[in-house]
């Protein structure tokens, strides 16, 4: 353990031919894709508090919370909850309002004033506690959405810059591909789990881009390597031995930042939704560098990375 | 490659030292306060608190500039024996418009408008109109300032406000053009901080125009006001300010001696005290309106003038209102009305659930990926795992430096920098792995592993940096805490990566001379 390791992914000199399964990798990619588009069309996108605006107010009732009494002491303050539901604990509360309609003038300021209703109402129950309360106004969850977005479009364009500026276009534009077919099943993800969209979910995804980038970032710098290396082997041929003898490094890579995420979707409390996503995108991501990425790049480069070589079978 | 000078091995290890050093405030107690003492901060959502994000209504700005300005070009007009009808303002142009008494005497009506004083140089333009009509019109650029000192102002305001309530470490700083960040930690309940910062607490004096009393459209200069205790019933108050209650120094709550009710005494300045002599002198008799916000809070008739500089206001007060009233009078009034637009507060548990969530997951998180690296790399994976250690502390040591916030969402950053910053060492020790694996020396197999490892580690995390930065320029609050704690991770893996780990390597392999490496 001190000296020799113990254990390895893949022995020297694997060799297992990837781009025979291309076809099937893309074609299992476009229909994961294809799904996570139709779930974000319907039912779509739990939006979170900081998109959506409104009211979230979480609540520690004594012993075992009572959902009618809650909603009966709400009642009396004439708040009229869009829910009342349960989280993590039995003695834990959520409770849920929408803000009021944007078009009213004063809208903002009955957002902000009916969390202290939603407050004076479980002062009535007794031994109740608020853990928590957010209130956001339809102003700022407009602007949060149109920032969060803008985060996700920019980072977008400047990782297709920076690796056009490092590699050739074919890379670039492979990559940012695979990007967004990646994005879209981490959209699925969001959509089947229930988890909220909101901005620590698009710092989840960008943290996911950022990583995936950096996947096929160390593959694609072993592919250039190799072109430079084997003058004349055919693409898929050279494709395939940088996916192979980068292989333990992206499997190795891919195991530290998954241990690393694991302990907090299992005890990170408000993050655990955050860190299920980049366990879900660090296996995405990983996947989609060899199985996804490498054979776009292969369909593009084919006649122009390649010009001297015999076409791949 | 293979070889590292006294001086840089020294330097390496005394700056992983200096970051222990640095972290040590973390851990213990200041020993004495000439000791200098940099730690981190704990957010909001670690330690509780509350969030206020406020915005400032500059439409009111400009439309209280547009009020004095009229008031103004009334005044201005009267003193200079000029006549004047249909004065308007229009708070989307920034102008004030009158039509003068007769075209030849327009001007005149110019000349004496032209003399009226500035605020800032050119704060406004004068000109007359096609139609006959003269126009005073704001100009853009005395409108930004005025907004930019509007908000200024505000964020003084509010922070006196803020510390009169006792609150401990408050944090007020301007967001954008019209916003104020207020953060509270400790404070899980802001209701009452939402009310003081939601009063403007502007108190003026004006005269009661009584001869318009009973009219539903009051004269020229003067509006219609509710009175506070009864919105319905309303009173024609003169637009222009006899004397003014920013010229106060001081304010109290207090019981009146005669009624028993709750009261707030006030002591002007010189400036105040003479102008409010001057006013109760000449107008014995009539009624005299104490304005807060736009509101009569009461309307008493002038019995005798005063001259002392000390008043009263009493209207329905309670302990807590003429309290929070006498508090807002002596922090003065805010420029413009503020309002919440987004608040956010954490109790005190959930932040110790937090803490604890976040100290597991890391602590677990830590062990998982030393024993990985121990595990699949040996000996040079716990050269990996030194630099780790040192990543962990120099991470604290820059975020304690720099006194930075430390959310949840930052230590979650801190946790996927641990995880990503082996990704260098993976990358160098499977090139060496490669390199044995063609029959090169120990030496040639490292030095080829150093090498080439080197362009690929630096791409991957440039991209990783970029998608940081944007995530930082368009986050905010934990989402901006979040990616500043991967982009100090960056920069602390690139040392331990690029330096640290590498140079335990090199001088392992000075040291033995081994003929296979454990890889």
């Amino acid at each position: 353990m001190f000296s020799r390791p113990l254990l390895r992914f893949v022995p020297n000199g694997t060799r297992i031919n990837f781009m025979r399964g291309r076809f099937i990798g893309l074609a299992t990619s476009a229909v994961l894709s294809i799904a996570s588009v139709i779930l974000f069309l319907h039912p779509g996108l739990t939006l979170g508090l900081d998109f959506r605006g409104g009211i979230v107010v979480e609540v520690r009732t004594q012993g075992s919370a009572d959902f009618g009494q809650v909603r009966a002491a709400l009642a009396t303050q004439h708040v009229e909850a869009a829910g009342v539901q349960s989280f993590g604990a039995p003695d834990d509360v959520l409770i849920r309002l929408d803000a009021p309609p944007a078009a009213s003038a004063d809208h903002e300021a009955r957002t902000q004033a009916l969390v202290d209703s939603v407050r004076h109402a479980v002062a009535t129950l007794p031994g109740a506690q608020v853990l928590r309360a957010d209130a956001v106004g339809a102003s700022v969850s407009a602007e949060l959405f149109r920032d969060g977005m803008l985060a996700l479009g920019i980072s977008l364009l400047m990782i297709l810059g920076y690796i056009w500026f490092r590699f050739e276009w074919e890379f670039a534009v492979s990559a940012v591909i695979t990007l967004i077919l990646d994005l879209t099943k981490a959209v699925g993800f969001l959509v089947l789990t229930h988890f909220e969209f909101d901005l620590v979910m698009v710092a989840a995804i960008l943290t996911i881009l950022g990583y995936s980038t950096n996947d096929k970032v160390v593959v694609y710098d072993r592919v250039r390597e190799n072109l430079r290396k084997y003058r004349t082997m055919p693409l898929a041929e050279l494709i395939d031995l940088s996916i192979n003898e980068t292989l333990s490094r992206t499997l190795g890579t891919s195991t530290t930042v998954f241990l690393a995420a694991l302990p907090l979707a299992l005890f990170g409390a408000s993050l655990s939704s955050f860190a299920w996503v980049m366990l879900f995108g660090i296996v995405v991501g990983t996947s989609s560098s060899i199985f996804i990425a490498a054979p776009i790049l292969l369909l593009l480069g084919e006649k122009r990375l390649r010009r001297d070589a015999r076409p791949p079978r | 490659m293979m070889y590292y000078s006294r001086l840089k091995l020294a330097s390496v290890v005394a700056v992983c030292l200096l970051g222990v050093l640095l972290c040590l405030p973390n851990a213990m107690r200041q020993p004495a306060p000439s000791v200098p003492w940099r730690q981190i901060h704990l957010g909001l959502d670690l330690r509780g608190g509350s969030y206020l994000l406020m915005q400032v209504d500059m439409n009111s700005v400009t439309a209280d500039r547009l009020r004095t300005l009229a008031d103004g070009t009334r005044q201005a007009l009267l003193g200079a024996g000029q006549g004047y009808r249909d004065v308007a303002t229009d708070a989307h142009a920034g102008t004030v418009t009158f039509t003068p008494r007769a075209p030849s005497e327009a001007e005149a009506d110019l000349k004496a408008l032209r003399a009226m004083p500035m605020a800032v140089a050119n704060e406004f333009a004068v000109a007359q109109r096609p139609d006959g009509s003269i126009a005073i019109t704001l100009s853009p650029e005395a409108m930004r300032l005025r907004a930019s000192d509007a908000v200024t102002q505000s964020i003084e305001i509010v922070r006196r406000r803020i510390d009169a309530t006792g609150a401990v470490d408050p944090e007020i700083t301007r967001q954008g053009d019209d916003r104020i960040v207020v953060e509270l930690p400790g404070i899980s309940d802001p209701e009452r901080v939402k009310h003081l910062l939601g009063t403007t607490a502007k108190m003026t004096f004006h005269m009661v125009q009584d001869s318009a009393l009973g009219s539903a459209i009051p004269g020229p200069g003067i509006s219609l006001l509710p009175m506070m205790n009864a919105p319905d019933q309303k009173l024609p108050i003169a637009d222009h300010v006899d004397v003014d209650g920013s010229d106060l120094t001081n304010a109290s709550a207090a019981i009146d001696q005669q009624t028993g009710e709750w009261a707030v005494d006030f002591t002007f300045d010189s400036v105040g005290a003479r102008a409010f002599a001057t006013t109760t002198q000449a107008n014995v008799g009539r009624r005299f309106a104490i304005v807060l916000d736009n509101k009569v809070v009461q309307a008493p008739v002038i019995r005798s003038a005063i001259t002392g500089g000390n008043g009263q206001i009493s209207g329905g007060f309670d302990a807590q209102s003429a309290t929070d009233l006498a508090l807002l009078l002596r922090a003065g009034a805010l420029p413009a009305p503020l309002s919440v637009i987004e608040q956010r507060s954490i109790g005190p548990s959930l932040g110790a659930d937090s803490i604890r969530a976040g100290m597991i997951s890391l602590g677990v998180g830590f062990a998982l990926v030393i024993a990985f690296m121990a595990l699949f790399y040996g000996r040079f994976g716990w050269y990996a795992n030194v630099a780790l250690l040192a990543n962990l502390v120099l991470m604290v040591a820059i975020l304690s430096l720099f006194q930075a916030t430390l959310t949840l969402p930052g230590m979650a950053g801190m946790l996927l920098t641990l995880g990503m910053a082996v990704d260098a060492n993976i990358l160098i020790n499977e090139r060496i792995r490669e390199e044995v694996a063609r029959n090169r020396t120990p030496l040639a197999a490292m030095q080829a592993g150093f090498e080439r490892a080197t362009s690929t580690i630096l791409d991957s995390n440039a991209t990783a940096l970029l998608a940081h930065i944007m995530l930082f320029a368009f986050g905010t609050g934990p989402v901006q805490n979040f990616a500043l704690t991967i982009m100090i991770g960056i920069v602390t893996t690139l040392f331990t990566t690029l330096l640290l780990s590498r140079m335990l390597m090199v001088r392992w392999y000075a040291r033995t001379r081994p003929t296979v490496l454990p890889v």
